[in-house]
Parts: C-alpha cells; sequence; structure tokens
C-alpha cells in the first residue's frame, strides 16, 4: 500500500502516548489514523463525510464513522478520547469556534493543524493585489474549500482569548520546523492545546 | 450436470434447498417450548478447512433461505440477494461460505403456522407460538451447529435481517467476528408498531382468517393479506421516490369512481395481489410481532450501550438517507452506543433516493463499503 505521508503526521505521532485514545476529524483515506495505529498502537475513530474518504478508511482498517463535524461531536461522550485530532480541516469548517470548543469536550487534548495564511508567499500575493495561490492553499479563490483561513498569530490570539493552554507549537515549511519568524516563514502550523485547567471547565 | 458451467457471470448458478431437522425442544422467549423444528436453508461457496469463512445472512420481512442464485428450471426465481452475494460480489462466494436461513414462523419451509402440530396432527394455525429475533437467532445457533461452524466470520442482514446481526453479536459473542448492520435499528418506533398494528388489524379482521386456523376452511384471508402489503409497500419507499415514479399519473382518466385511477392505486394493488398469493397471514402477523418486541435495550433499562456491552465482534453498520422506516438517527443510536463500549465499528450512510428499499438495490457506494469491509476480514 502506498500511503502519502504528510509532514504534519510524525509530529502528530510524537505527541499522542503509546496506545491513546484517539479521534480524527475529518479523517480523509484514514492514512494518519493508519500510521498513527502503526506508530504508537492508537485505537479509536475517523470521521469523515466524504464518500471516497469513507470508502479509503475501510480499506485502510481505519474504523471510521460517517458524519459531518458542522453538527458537532453528539455521538462522542464527553472527555472520552485522549487526543482529538483535526488535521488540515479546521480552515474549511463554518462552525470553526464550536468544532474545537467540541473537540475539548470529548478529548483531553487537542491537535489541530491548519496552513499558515501569514506565510511570507501569501503575504506578498495579497500585498500584489491578488489571493494567495500556493503549495499549502493550491486552491484559486473560487473553488477552494477554505472559508476560515488564519495566521498563526490568529491562532494564537484565538487560544488566548478562549484560556487554552497551548502545550506546544510546532511550524514546519517544507517538512522541516520553522523557529524564526514562524509565523512569517512558515506555512504549516501544528498545535497542541487543553482546556487551560487553572480556568476549570467552560 | 457441471453446475459452474451453467452459471452467469457472479451469479452462484443453479442452487438447491436443503433441509435440517432438530429433535431437541426450542424454548421461547415467550416461555413456549417448539418441540421439534425444521430449518430451510441454502450455502454458496466452500467452507474453508479451518471452518473459518462461513457468512450468516439473516432475511427480514417478506424473504427466505433463498438468498442467491436460481432454482433448476425456474428462470424467474433469483434469490432476494443475488445482487449483493455470488463469485465476485461484494459477499464474495469464491472467499465466503455463506448460508441463507429460513426463520420459524415462516412460511417458506421452516417449520411455521402452515407446519403440522404434532399434537394434535392439524396445521398450528393460531397454537403457533409467537416468536422473537431471539428465538430466531437460538434456532440459528442449532444450524450453525450442525453445519460445524463455530465462530461466522460474519453475521448480516438488512432490515429485520440486521436486527438477528445485531442480537447474534448481543447473545452469541463468541461465535461470531464480524456483524454487518444495514438498514437497521435498535428497536422500532411508535410509529413503525402503528404501521404493523395496522396490517395486523387488516389481517385479523379478515373473515376468511378464522381465527388464524383457515387452513382448515380451506381459504386464505388474502384481503387482509393484500391490505398489510400495501402499507407495508408505502413505508419501505421514499416519498420522493414515490412522486417521481408515479406522481399524479393517471392510468385513464377519472372516472368518478372507486376503481384504480391513479397509477399508485394499481401498483400497490398490484404489490398487494401478488404478495397475498405466495405469504402465510399467520407469517405476517408473527414476523410484525418479533419486529416489535425486539428491543436489546429493554433489558438493560433501556440502556442500549449496556445492552451491548457483551458484544465484542467488529460492527459494519450502515443506513440510507432516505430510509424513513428506519432512518439513520436509528442507525447512529447502534454506532453510539458501540462507541461507547469502545468496540471497532464503521458507518456509512449511504445517499440512496429509493427509502428502506435500498438495502436490496446496489447503489455502488453501499456494495462498495460491504465490499471493502469483508476484504478486511482476515483470510
Amino acid at each position: 500500500m502506498t500511503r502519502i505521508l504528510r509532514p504534519d503526521f510524525s509530529t502528530i505521532a510524537g505527541w499522542i502516548e503509546r496506545g491513546a485514545r484517539v479521534l480524527d476529524l475529518g479523517c480523509g483515506d484514514g492514512s494518519l489514523f493508519a500510521y498513527l495505529r502503526e506508530a504508537r498502537g492508537v485505537t479509536g475513530y475517523g470521521i469523515e463525510i466524504d464518500d471516497a474518504g469513507v470508502l479509503a478508511s475501510i480499506g485502510n482498517g481505519v474504523n471510521v464513522i460517517q458524519g459531518d463535524l458542522e453538527t458537532g461531536l453528539a455521538g462522542f461522550d464527553d472527555a472520552s478520547f485522549d487526543s482529538v485530532i483535526l488535521s488540515q480541516t479546521l480552515q474549511a469548517m463554518r462552525h470553526t469556534e464550536d468544532i474545537v470548543l467540541e473537540m475539548l469536550r470529548v478529548g483531553s487534548e487537542a491537535i489541530v493543524t491548519f496552513p499558515n495564511f501569514g506565510h511570507w508567499s501569501h503575504r506578498s500575493q495579497v500585498l500584489l493585489g491578488r489571493m494567495p495561490v500556493s503549495s499549502s492553499l493550491p486552491y484559486q479563490w473560487y473553488d477552494t474549500p477554505n472559508v476560515h483561513l488564519c495566521t498563526v498569530a490568529d491562532f494564537d490570539a484565538f487560544c488566548a482569548v478562549h484560556g487554552f493552554d497551548v502545550l506546544e507549537r510546532v511550524v514546519l515549511h517544507d517538512a522541516r520546523r520553522v523557529r524564526w519568524l514562524p509565523n512569517l516563514f512558515g506555512s504549516l502550523a501544528i498545535y497542541r492545546f487543553r482546556r487551560d485547567p487553572g480556568r476549570g471547565a467552560k | 450436470m457441471n453446475l459452474a458451467s451453467s452459471a452467469a457471470p457472479g451469479s452462484v448458478g443453479i442452487v438447491q434447498p436443503q433441509r435440517a431437522a432438530f429433535a431437541e425442544p426450542l424454548k421461547l422467549s415467550s416461555g413456549a417450548e417448539l418441540p421439534a423444528f425444521e430449518l430451510m436453508y441454502e450455502t454458496y461457496g466452500a467452507l474453508d478447512t479451518a471452518r473459518a469463512n462461513a457468512i450468516l445472512v439473516c432475511h427480514a420481512l417478506n424473504a427466505s433461505h433463498h438468498v442467491a442464485g436460481r432454482y433448476a428450471g425456474r428462470e424467474d426465481s433469483e434469490g432476494w440477494w443475488d445482487n449483493m452475494v455470488g463469485p465476485g460480489k461484494p459477499v464474495d462466494t469464491d472467499r465466503f461460505f455463506v448460508v441463507g436461513v429460513n426463520n420459524i414462523g415462516s412460511c417458506f419451509g421452516s417449520t411455521g403456522p402452515a407446519s403440522v402440530n404434532p399434537a394434535t396432527g392439524k396445521p398450528w394455525g393460531s397454537d403457533f407460538p409467537i416468536v422473537t429475533v431471539e428465538d430466531w437467532v437460538d434456532a440459528q445457533v442449532r444450524l450453525a451447529d450442525r453445519l460445524g461452524i463455530e465462530r461466522f466470520a460474519a453475521v448480516m442482514g438488512g432490515s429485520l435481517g440486521g436486527m438477528q446481526a445485531l442480537c447474534w453479536a448481543i447473545r452469541y459473542p463468541e461465535r461470531i467476528a464480524n456483524a454487518l448492520v444495514i438498514a437497521a435499528a435498535p428497536n422500532l418506533s411508535a410509529q413503525n408498531i402503528a404501521f404493523n398494528e395496522v396490517a395486523r388489524a387488516a389481517i385479523l379482521t379478515d373473515p376468511d382468517f378464522h381465527d388464524g386456523h383457515y387452513y382448515a376452511h380451506g381459504v386464505k384471508p388474502v384481503r387482509g393479506l393484500r391490505v398489510a402489503r400495501m402499507i407495508g409497500h408505502i413505508t419501505y419507499i421514499s416519498d420522493e421516490q414515490m412522486g417521481e415514479k408515479f406522481g399524479r399519473a393517471l392510468r385513464e382518466g377519472l372516472n368518478y369512481s372507486f376503481a384504480p385511477e391513479f397509477e399508485i392505486e394499481s401498483y400497490l394493488r398490484y404489490q398487494g395481489e401478488k404478495f397475498s398469493e405466495y405469504f402465510d397471514a399467520n407469517t405476517y402477523l408473527r414476523i410484525t410481532k418479533a419486529l416489535d418486541y425486539f428491543d436489546p435495550a429493554a433489558a438493560a433499562g433501556g440502556d442500549l450501550t449496556l445492552a451491548l456491552a457483551p458484544a465484542t465482534c467488529r460492527f459494519l453498520v450502515i443506513s440510507f438517507t432516505t430510509d424513513w422506516r428506519f432512518s439513520p438517527a436509528r442507525s447512529r443510536e447502534i454506532v453510539k452506543a458501540l462507541v461507547d463500549n469502545r468496540r471497532d465499528v464503521c458507518y456509512a450512510e449511504i445517499v440512496a433516493p429509493h427509502g428502506h428499499d435500498a438495502f436490496l438495490l446496489d447503489t455502488p457506494q453501499y456494495h462498495a463499503v460491504v465490499r471493502a469491509y469483508l476484504e478486511r476480514v482476515p483470510r
């Protein structure tokens, strides 16, 4: 089986305990879940709305549940997973805030990855008067599924406003970690966060 | 005769039903006992030496053990799930040994109301006990024992057949590796029971019913059975599909009479007519009761999660978007209970316009999901 390993996979795997209970939202063909199962022995489920993704996930032996994330995670009890992952799906969701809150309801920790709109190539295209098109944002303005793009700085502020405790933040470009000015030179952001235990439950 | 050469591509070809007799009494949920019973069944494909590749197919309301293939000399005798089961089909008989079984209480050869009651020497009629999904599954276990199948690779079914697969998973967890629960529900809603009650009322009030002992009178309550089937049929199709197929189309024009004028009327009458020719009213009464009674959560204080806790097999749950008889929301209840128990489950919600009947049709995504799931079943 050929499987394209996306650059965020190994970072995510490094943050997940061996044998953890994982819920992968927008699991696509199940390749991230299958990777985590092999690398970390995780158990749990993927959620996917697209027919082709559901079929491919079943083919990859992933427990996939067909459903729409926009309607929340009603089928899952509070605190029933160690990690809830939303990998490169956040930017395509309408109910962005709701899904992040739902992730922290059903899971102890959330892992979110998204393309960084703040990357210099995007900024320069906007400066030249065009909507950005790049390897991390490979769509034209008229056919993009992305409706909620954000920058690393935006997501930092989002976490601060909601009182999330950011445990890790890794920003990549070309699969390499960017430490210097990540919001300018990074194209893929990966966050691991939880509810701030100091602030108690919502 | 070389059966293989007569087989159409993808068909199991000419098949023969078999009969298994069980002398040991079967204790029923009602407390009654069936002194002895027979089950009709068919098998397709070959049981492997480890006896580990068997799939049991459970039937719904009006079907039987004749799942796939045809009977010799009868072109129109194709099995009810022939599009699903066969060589190279989603349930691949080149790989799996597939067993179709007819439930007790039915009218297709297994012991039922039309069979002879050994105590009286006459047909059972109304004296045939009310049987439940649990009773059916207990009887199916006897057949598995007879065939030397200790553990099914999968038990599968649609609608009431899916309820049997669910029941297997709960009742005999060590004897089933996978359950395919298609277009089913954890129990019937009040609306569903209501439809069944109207159907039963049609049969029970037919003057030819004779308290269920109509065999002795040489008549059949065909009028009641026709109406029962008409009601059922309305609930198996989506409003959208019925509108598309029939709309308000008229056969000739308005005659200002009660003869069938709209196409949908004549369609329902035809379906009722056809059904009443081959189905038994006492069986219809009992199968609808089994549907009404099925409620594994009831024994667990209404807690489906608790009810499904004993089930350890892997699950594939499938629903269809326009199925309003057993809606996707009902399948999601099953999925939720399995997730609560941390069980392996895949769930697919198939976009199909047909309503409940979609489980018998061959929507590409539906068949692809079943195929992909069964391909993952270890060899």
